[in-house]
């Protein structure tokens, strides 16, 4: 196994040209004694390749470095092994091996990935948790990337109903980026979830890892829930590379004139499917409902116990921040009722204040 | 005889400090010495003092001259013993009759031909000498005006040093004419208020932005605390202008604690000395913090002392070093600032209000995300320059949002800073009428226990408080500050009682709560 580790921590060989090697070889250890001679005959190899290797094998640090990793409580999977994720097999750049923090996606449970821009409004942050939740609850594994916005927003929602969700790093598997998501990766490992990524442990969030660690994410996957994307949001990326392993997109519509989900809204146009309710989605996929809140209904009905002024301002804010002056202009209420009510509905749970004078609804 | 003593007077820090100043003419080799812990300039008098006294036509004999400055554990500094040293050189010549110096204090700097210049700190000398039941003192002429705001001191103005002498001679300044005195005293107070409000801008000038105005109103009223959030160009810088121009008037004891602290700095004007206007001060973020809390070997007061009574106001308030920032936190609960030296400790007056402007994020255009290009990160990063106990101290925080079209062209003009400044003053009236006898002037600086006597809360109200500690996650400090403001808002309402609608106001206004500052 430490000869697998040492291969798969070369750096600049492509994961698929290690792949064939390692078949034509049989083992990672022979590729450790390998002449260089022996090397030329690989057509697949460029010269390039050759010297890395050759370079590799005066390393031999990789031992104590497999050790401290298993010290570390990493597992390391390599793509020869048994518990290599069968569906990320298929896929055409599947990586060489995962470095893997607590468990790893099971074959049977459906997975659904939940991406999007990092830059989110709370319309978007509010349906992340939402599906993530409500899909989570009826066993469906969430598998996201942890960066900030929506990506972190369909883990904590997975979270919340006590389901299982794994995150795909672009760094080391030991390193939390981004650092603010140190709760969210310490309760994706508690609550039984994993960690996974492509690059050795200690690797730090280097840009260019993240467009690859994309493929891991919808490879990993059966579907991809698109929650909101701007016109060139990396989540497009994603989908890409899904549509390329065949996976179904979804994306959830949003209004024609955020920016921010300007790319879901194309996405449905050309194809993707409508994200409705997560309850639409798990009887399209066959899934029975358990659990599913009543929170909406419930709602509704204490909405009626607010007094008519409350009710009005209320009646006004949605998921897209708006400030006081807005609110003022709509509801023809003077400033200081308004805040009145503002703050009352917040007392009670209504609305949040996201950014000072700048209110959503909140549930 | 050969000896004289004057009495003369220092400023350490904002404290007058008396000194006696002897000079003795002997007969022996013809050197001038001065002595009692004298810092360079003072030591530089005595050239100045021999060529002045020379230069106004009075005999100056070769004799040994010894001058002493006591008490001699006081360094000496500044330029404000010349006239002193010379009148006690020329009493111990025998050109001055000596009896007529007993209850004289002199004070002023010498040029070489005589003349007599301009002195800091005339102001807190003056008050303190009739403290000390000292009732005549000679200054320079320029400061004369200044000395005069001390009812029942007798001040002479001098000219030059032949002045000084005549008065002291024959008890009065002879070449005064009547036409130079009345020009000095005719500075006419209605005049110089009406100028100071043409110079600022007004409320009514500033369209739309009702949450802005009410908040500053509500801030002016209480004395409390103002952070405005806002994109470039919503008109935040403007609105802290306006906010000089309804502050409430001053009384004679707080003009004349504020002018004391002009006069020690030597910022005040010599035709109209009497501060009688709250001082705005706006403070560029380059400022160090000396700048800001005061310092030097012997500490000057800082811009927070300069704001004493009025306001001071921090433009782009994340662009300010945080170190600087956080210097403010105590004198902001004390309204004072002590500042500690090897040889002494200093206290300046620092009862400001602060008034603050800031964006929300490094392009202004959070939280509209369509418009804002700042990653989290860089938002994140903004707003971390200021520390969380740093807005704990801020009472009302507010949003002042990007101007619409139509309020721009809108023909209806809004409420004037006169009709806005009677209102503040009605509130502040009533404060003070409440916290008569204890010190207390504003609901601001009310203390936990001010809190339960003054601003007791019913059942409904208590409930109220509650749910808002614990849903909004306010601190301890935060709570007091909202109760507070709730108090200047019912007071504004003209109630008695803080009721439910007061405090959810003031809730309102609270400063953005933690989610905010994490994201």
């Amino acid at each position: 196994m430490e000869y697998e580790f040492w291969l798969a921590g070369i750096q600049g060989v492509a994961a698929h040209k290690k792949i064939t090697l390692r078949e034509c070889m049989k083992t990672a250890e022979a590729i450790y004694y390998i002449e260089e001679t022996q090397l030329q005959h690989f057509e697949f190899l460029n010269e390039n390749d050759r010297n890395k290797i050759m370079q590799a094998q005066k390393n031999s640090r990789f031992r104590t470095d497999y050790e401290r990793m298993n010290e570390k409580g990493i597992r390391f999977v390599s793509f020869f092994s048994e518990e290599y994720p069968q569906n990320l097999k298929e896929i055409t750049d599947p990586p060489y091996a995962l470095y893997v923090k607590g468990s790893l996606p099971s074959g049977k449970a459906k997975k659904a990935a939940i991406i999007g821009a990092r830059r989110c409004t709370p319309y978007g942050e509010k349906y992340a948790i939402d599906f993530a939740r409500a899909l989570a609850a009826c066993g469906v594994e969430i598998i996201s990337g942890m960066a900030r916005g929506i990506d972190g927003m369909g883990h904590r929602g997975a979270l919340l109903s006590g389901g299982k969700t794994y995150a795909v790093l672009g760094s080391g598997v030991d390193v939390c980026y981004p650092r603010e998501h140190i709760g969210l990766y310490v309760d994706i490992l508690e609550q039984g979830g994993g960690i996974l990524s492509e690059q050795p442990p200690g690797t730090a969030p280097l840009a260019h890892n993240f467009p690859a660690r994309n493929r891991i994410i919808s490879g990993l996957s059966d579907v991809i829930l698109v929650m909101e994307a701007g016109k060139k949001s990396g989540s497009l990326i994603t989908v890409d590379l899904a549509l390329e392993q065949g996976r179904d997109i979804y994306a959830l519509p949003g209004p024609v004139n955020s920016a921010l989900s300007d790319g879901c809204n194309r996405l449905i146009r050309q194809g993707a499917g409508i994200l409705l309710s997560p309850e639409a989605l798990l009887e399209e996929w066959g899934i029975e409902k358990s659990g599913v809140s009543e929170g909406s209904k419930k709602k509704i009905k204490n909405e009626k116990m607010l007094e008519s002024g409350e009710k009005l301002v209320y009646s006004c804010l949605g998921l897209y921040p708006k400030n006081l002056d807005q609110l003022v202009s709509e509801t023809k209420l003077n400033i200081k009722e308004v805040l009145e009510k503002l703050v009352s509905l917040e007392l009670q749970g209504y609305v949040r204040e996201i950014s000072k004078n700048h209110y959503i609804i909140s549930e | 005889m050969s000896f004289s003593t004057v009495l003369s007077a220092a400023i350490e820090g904002l404290k007058v400090e008396f000194v006696q100043v002897e000079a003795d003419v002997s007969n022996g080799l013809p050197v001038f010495h001065m002595v009692g812990y004298l810092s360079s300039e003072v030591k530089e008098a005595g050239e100045r003092v021999r060529t002045a006294i020379k230069n106004s036509g009075f005999e100056y004999p070769a004799k040994r001259t010894v001058i002493n400055l006591s008490p001699a554990t006081l360094r000496k500094r500044g330029a404000s013993f010349d006239l002193p040293i010379a009148v006690s050189i020329l009493a111990s010549l025998g050109q001055i009759p000596m009896r007529n110096m007993g209850e004289c204090l002199i004070i002023g700097e010498l040029s070489l031909d005589g003349r007599v210049r301009k002195v800091p700190g005339i102001l807190p000398v003056a008050m303190e000498a009739l403290e000390n039941g000292i009732t005549c003192c000679i200054v320079p002429k320029e400061n004369e005006a200044e000395g005069n705001l001390v009812s029942g001191m007798r001040v002479i103005g001098v000219e030059n040093l032949q002045d000084a002498v005549a008065f002291l001679k024959v008890g009065k300044v002879c070449d005064l004419s009547d036409e130079t005195r009345k020009k000095k005293k005719c500075y006419d107070f209605q005049s110089i208020k009406e100028e100071n409000d043409r110079s600022l801008p007004d409320f009514s000038q500033i369209k739309g932005q009702e949450n802005v105005k009410r908040a500053a109103e509500i801030a002016v009223s209480g004395g409390h605390n103002l952070l405005m959030i806002g994109p470039p160009g919503s008109g935040k810088s403007m609105t802290a202008k306006c906010i000089a121009g309804i502050l409430p008037p001053l009384d004679l004891k707080e003009s004349m604690d504020i002018t004391k602290i002009y006069s020690v700095l030597g910022l005040l004007k010599e035709e109209a000395p009497l501060i009688q206007e709250r001082p705005f001060r706006e403070v560029h973020h380059t400022a160090t913090r000396a700048a800001l809390i005061g310092g030097g070997t012997v500490p000057r007061p800082g811009e927070i002392s300069l704001a004493h009574g009025g306001v001071l106001f921090f433009d782009e308030l994340p662009e300010f070093r945080k170190s600087v920032l956080e210097v403010l936190r105590q004198p902001l609960e004390d309204r004072s600032i002590r500042i500690s030296r090897t040889y002494g400790n200093y206290v300046f007056p620092a009862d400001f209000m602060l008034v603050a402007a800031m964006n929300p994020c490094p392009c202004g255009c959070y939280p509209d995300l369509e418009k804002c290009t700042c990653t989290p990160a860089q938002i994140q990063m903004y707003l971390n320059r200021i520390s969380r106990p740093f807005l704990d101290r801020i009472d009302l925080c507010v949003e002042a949002p990007r101007i619409r079209y139509e309020e721009l062209t809108e023909e209806k003009k809004s409420e004037s800073s006169v009709e806005i400044r009677k209102r503040v003053y009605q509130a502040r009236k009533i404060q003070k009428e409440r916290y008569r006898g204890t010190g207390i002037t504003t609901n601001a600086m009310l203390g936990a226990d001010d809190i339960k006597k003054y601003c007791g809360l019913g059942p409904a109200e208590n409930k109220l408080m509650e749910r808002a500690f614990t849903m909004m996650e306010l601190t301890v400090r935060a709570y007091h500050r909202i109760i507070k403001t709730a108090r200047t808002i019912a007071d504004m309402d003209g109630g008695e009682k803080i009721e439910e609608k007061h405090l959810r106001e003031a809730l309102g206004y609270r400063m953005v709560d933690k989610k905010y500052w994490r994201r």
